[in-house]
């Protein structure tokens, strides 16, 4: 198949080098250097998809970053992505694209019947039409909807790619490669300063690609390569293409997607697909150029309709011709460079000039080369349903209100050109107080609020002089500054075609009887009408007005909308622009994959994990592991086919009768030396703590300033100043930054450090009547006896020639004690524990039994310490001391505190004996109250009694001191239940605490 | 993401950093008498300023210092950081 529209001896794509693809299942060529849109265009493709709202044919509007139109889904090495623009995808071998926004397909698509239905989508149609009646929307409404819109599916396999963060400092941060960009980027570099310069497309150099001038004797594109070249090859400097800075945030940080596969078949092997740079400039350069402005008229939608300047790429960098018959339409001096360069390749376009008789140096050449220029004359509207077969155009009054008699011209395409747009986005997102320039009815950068400078077309400059001189400079001064450096780059010669004043001209009037759809949003199908909707039904302002129609709301960001939308605002408003003001630009500039944002934090990446030093030999004794915290803890060790109940209960059951072994590593330590140790102690916990002996441990409350249970754990002291404190695993990092605070800005006169060492212990708690028996074993030179190592006591010793810390703590209720050694030993120490406990038939616990263990004993813990609780609500009352001054001590005394009925902690036994209580069920008085059913507490936690062989749980009730005996409901909805229960006290098994003393 | 000065460390990226509240605010000392109306101030009530304020930061991913920061909190301007011990 031949290339009806390319030509043979223009443009910058390699011809040696021939690329299939496919189109909606059809196969074509391309070559490399290509992007889709410039491949399709090269075979003649001018239908892409369909609009949004309309389900209008679409074609190509663009070439880069500000397309609207030429969307497609993507199909690349067996994965998809919707949202992509063809206009900036690059070919490559096996490329395979379809249209969105089309069903069953793009020539034939039945949601056009919107076309015909204008009724139903006018402005604000989605609040009006499908809020009545109620009923409808879930059922007709959204999935219409649903099938209609969307700019392609996303998949919902695991993406396989790989993404990468990057985190990056320099003195210059340029982004954009045109003129400005370059220019700056070398005088900086020649300057001495890191410089990273950054370019979106594949290839640098900007508008020096396509625009006819010199520059120091080369051709802008010459001197581009040349300067690109240059720097490449220096150290300071990084330069990157495919690469997007989409955000600009608080002091001076930016990111940037580099694109490193996309334009390749597959990713190669250990390649990331894309990566996101965290940049931290000392100084930003905005070099980001400027957008073309449509001109709005009739149908001006059709597929043929682009920008002239997109015309012009297509033609000096892939070398094709969007048409054969062009009809140029512009109301300033843009417009003929794209003729002239028709005309040199063979193509003879018509100029339609909105002005009356302008006159410059490009109309001069235009004029010489025999184009035929109408002046003062319009487009009315573009003719053709998918593709422009000819326009309808009238000669316009000076006063530009009044048309002339409607004429008939045949043309193939209509390149338009409404002037230029600055790229201010990020000098905005930068908080950049921008302001509006009449001179070029745009808004352009104006007070910087952070290090940040924007230059070129992206400023309003508009001649190149200008430009290399101001970039050249600000390169210069601002590498000086950061440098101190005095190497000053001599401006080029630089010879540029003048050109003159643009036209104020951009929306052409209806003609009498004419309703031709006139849109300024391409990509949502906004039309000028809707905005006049919008504007009669009161909304005023523009954010408003935006909302309603939906205009600049798309995936496009209103770049090539938005001014014009203002301008018509503007216009019915009799305001000027600045008055209607603008809406906010945020960040991203353009669509960012989730991958990219999301980088390697997927999976098992996504957080650490943390292990144990035993946990190995965990893994080989068949434990099920369950996350906690960050934590992996074994649940329980499964026997066979044991389910976790069974397992739970039988190792639970094991404690109670003989002796089992639990890893307690992850439980947070933190070392306290310092002579004022004791005093922080007891400041920070509600009991006294001045007079604890050595060799002691002490169980300790902490409190929040407002009186809410913060922590829990024992601390023993070690030597006169020195102290070991345990937290729970949860609050481990809370609490040492809890004392850090306290040390650092509140007692900074007290003398203490302190410091995490949960990673330097392993630590295994051995708890049943038989440990003191296998602790003896261990140790055999210590006095296990109980008035050797009483309840509390702490001892330390040699476990098998390794150091130990012993501590005789409990907290399964259970004679029990934990002995700690460091890390590197843990492993060690599990294996002699049990391997010397096998004659006291020792078996190992999971967190499911030691919360069996706890419950059943009536040990609060994080599920009743959640912080909504005080020390009273969990039966810690006799914890807090009445003599002496601790963080939160003065927030006790609050009303709802003291209150005779406050909620407390009570056990709840099922009247059946047999019915499990589901986690956070309510307790109520009567299981058939109306709703919403009073409620009286709630369940924190539930276990099966191993000693007492039925289910128990803790609940927090509401006067609960004089509730026990008392007969309520337990509720959960969730689980459809309705358990009637008996409330007894929380301390089930072993009230009196005999066997930890024993 | 803003750009944090730990006093001890230097230059750093806000990720490093834990926010703390605000810097004015004074613990009353202990075993003082002090009226409910005090100790609800204390424990309840911060002003949510539009401006410069000062402000407590943990540099938890780096030296573990609790310090002191002037900030703009409508700009995001830092004007100063210094140790927990010194004035501003
Ligand atoms: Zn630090």
């Amino acid at each position: 198949m031949s290339q009806n529209f390319r030509l043979d001896n223009i443009g910058l794509i390699n011809r040696d080098k021939k690329i299939s693809f496919k189109f909606n299942g059809k196969s074509y060529f391309g070559y490399e250097g290509d992007t889709l849109a410039s491949a399709l265009l090269a075979n003649g493709i001018h239908l892409i998809g369909r609009s949004f709202k309309y389900h209008r044919p679409r074609g190509f509007f663009g070439a880069g970053v500000d397309e609207p139109y030429a969307i497609v889904q993507l199909y690349r090495n067996n994965e998809t992505e919707p949202n992509v623009k063809s206009t900036e995808q690059e070919l490559f071998e096996g490329l395979e694209a379809t249209s969105v926004n089309c069903w069953p397909s793009v020539n034939f698509d039945i949601g056009a019947i919107n076309n015909f239905l204008k009724i139903f989508l006018p402005a604000g149609f989605y609040y009006k039409t499908f809020m009545w009646p109620k009923s409808f929307w879930y059922k007709v409404y959204e999935p219409f909807i649903r099938k209609a819109a969307g700019l392609g599916v996303a998949s919902i396999k695991h993406d396989k790619e790989r993404y990468e963060h990057k985190y990056e400092y320099c003195d210059l941060l340029i982004a954009g490669s045109g003129p400005s960009g370059l220019a700056s980027a070398y005088a900086a570099a020649k300057n001495g300063a890191r410089v990273i310069l950054a370019e979106d497309k594949p290839r640098f150099g900007g508008t020096l690609l396509t625009s006819e001038v010199n520059i120091g004797n080369q051709t802008g594109k010459e001197w581009a390569d040349n300067i690109i070249t240059e720097l490449k090859e220096m150290p300071n400097v990084t330069v990157k293409n495919r690469s997007q800075i989409f955000g600009y945030y608080d002091h001076n940080m930016l990111v940037m997607s580099e694109k490193l596969s996309d334009h390749l078949p597959k990713t190669k092997k250990y390649h990331p697909k894309q990566r996101l740079w965290y940049i931290r400039a000392k100084e930003v350069l905005i070099s980001s150029g400027s957008i073309e402005r449509p001109l709005v008229f009739g149908n001006n939608d059709t597929p043929g309709v682009m920008l002239s300047s997109a015309a012009k790429e297509y033609l000096k960098v892939y070398g094709v011709l969007i048409g054969k018959k062009p009809l140029i339409f512009t109301n300033n001096d843009s417009g003929y460079e794209t003729a002239i360069e028709f005309k040199k390749n063979g193509i003879i376009p018509v100029i339609l000039d909105t002005r009356k008789d302008p006159k410059s140096e490009i109309i001069d050449e235009a004029k010489n080369l025999g184009i035929e220029i109408k002046f003062s004359y319009v487009v009315v509207a573009a003719k053709g349903y998918k593709k422009v077969k000819s326009a309808e155009i009238a000669k316009i009054s000076d006063d530009k209100n009044e048309l002339g008699l409607l004429e008939s011209i045949n043309c193939d395409c209509i390149c338009v050109s409404g002037f230029w747009t600055p790229t201010i986005h990020l000098a905005s997102q930068s908080g950049n107080k921008i302001k509006f320039n009449k001179d070029i009815d745009a808004f352009v950068p104006g007070v910087s609020k952070q290090n940040e400078t924007t230059l070129g077309a992206a400023n309003g400059t508009l001649t190149l002089e200008e430009t290399l001189k101001d970039s050249f400079d600000s390169g210069y001064e601002l590498s000086k500054k950061i440098t101190n450096n005095d190497n000053k780059i001599s401006l080029p010669v630089i010879i540029e075609k003048k050109s003159t004043q643009h036209d104020k001209f951009w929306c052409v009037p209806l003609p009498k009887g004419k309703t031709y759809k006139r849109f300024l949003d391409f990509q949502n199908d906004v039309a000028v009408s809707d905005v006049e909707i919008a504007l009669k039904e009161g909304y005023r302002s523009i954010e408003h007005v935006k909302r309603y129609t939906t205009l600049g709301m798309a995936t496009d960001q209103g770049k090539t909308s938005n001014l014009n939308g203002l301008q018509l605002v503007s216009n019915i408003e009799n305001k000027i622009v600045p008055e209607v003001g603008h809406t906010t630009f945020r960040p991203p500039y353009t669509p960012v994959t989730i991958g990219t944002i999301v980088g390697r934090e997927v999976g098992k990446h996504s957080r650490p994990t943390r292990k144990s030093p035993m946990h190995s030999w965990h893994e080989k004794n068949n434990a099920v592991f369950v996350d906690a915290g960050v934590w992996l803890r074994p649940r329980y060790y499964k026997q066979g086919n044991e389910t976790l109940f069974e397992g739970s209960k039988r190792e639970a059951k094991n404690v109670r009768t003989n002796v089992g072994v639990c890893d307690v590593t992850t439980l947070g330590k933190i070392d306290i030396k310092g002579p004022d140790a004791a005093e922080l102690l007891n400041r920070v916990y509600t009991n006294a703590w001045l007079k604890l002996p050595i060799g002691k441990a002490r169980y300790g409350v902490m409190l929040r300033e407002d009186g809410i249970v913060m922590d829990d754990g024992t601390t023993t002291r070690i030597s006169e100043t020195h102290y070991h404190m345990t937290t729970t695993t949860a609050q481990a990092a809370n609490i040492l930054s809890h004392l850090e605070y306290y040390l650092q800005i509140v007692w900074p006169e007290l003398n203490v450090n302190v410091v995490s060492t949960t990673e330097q212990w392993a630590g295994a708690a051995i708890a049943g009547p038989k440990s003191r028996e296998l602790l003896q074993k261990l140790f055999p030179k210590i006095d296990t006896s109980n008035e050797g190592l009483p309840f509390m006591g702490y001892v330390e010793g040699e476990l098998f020639g390794v150091h130990a810390r012993i501590f005789r703590i409990s907290f399964s209720g259970e004679l029990a004690y934990e002995i700690n050694v460091e890390s590197d030993n843990g492993n060690y120490m599990w294996q002699k524990i049990m391997e010397i406990g096998k004659e006291f038939e020792i078996q190992p616990y999971g967190t499911e039994a030691l919360s069996t263990l706890r419950i059943e004993m009536g040990h609060v813990a994080g599920s009743e310490l959640d912080g909504r609780t005080i020390p009273y609500d969990n039966s810690l009352e006799g914890m807090v001391s009445k003599k002496k001054d601790f963080i939160g001590k003065r927030s006790l005394n609050r009303q709802a505190f003291v209150a005779t009925d406050r909620q407390k902690v009570v056990g709840v036994v099922p009247l059946d004996k047999k019915t499990s209580i589901p986690e956070g069920s309510h307790l109520v008085k009567d299981a058939n109250a109306q709703l919403p059913n009073p409620k009286l507490g709630y369940i924190s936690a539930s276990c099966w009694s191993v000693e007492f062989d039925n289910p128990f749980s803790l609940a927090i009730l509401k006067d609960g001191k004089n509730m026990i005996g008392q007969k309520l409901f337990a509720m959960s909805p969730l689980k459809n239940k309705t358990i009637p229960v008996e409330i007894v006290s929380s301390h089930y098994v072993d009230p009196k605490g005999e066997r930890v003393r024993s | 993401m803003l750009h944090i000065k730990c006093p001890h460390c230097g230059m750093r990226s806000q990720n490093e950093f834990a926010y703390g509240g605000d810097a004015s605010v004074k613990r009353p000392e202990l075993n003082k008498e002090i009226s409910d109306l005090e100790w609800d101030n204390f424990v309840y009530l911060r002003k949510s300023l539009r401006g410069k304020h000062l402000e407590l930061w943990h540099h938890i991913s780096g030296c573990r210092q609790w310090f002191k920061v002037q900030r703009d909190t409508s700009t995001h301007e830092i004007f100063k950081t210094v140790k927990a011990n010194e004035d501003i």
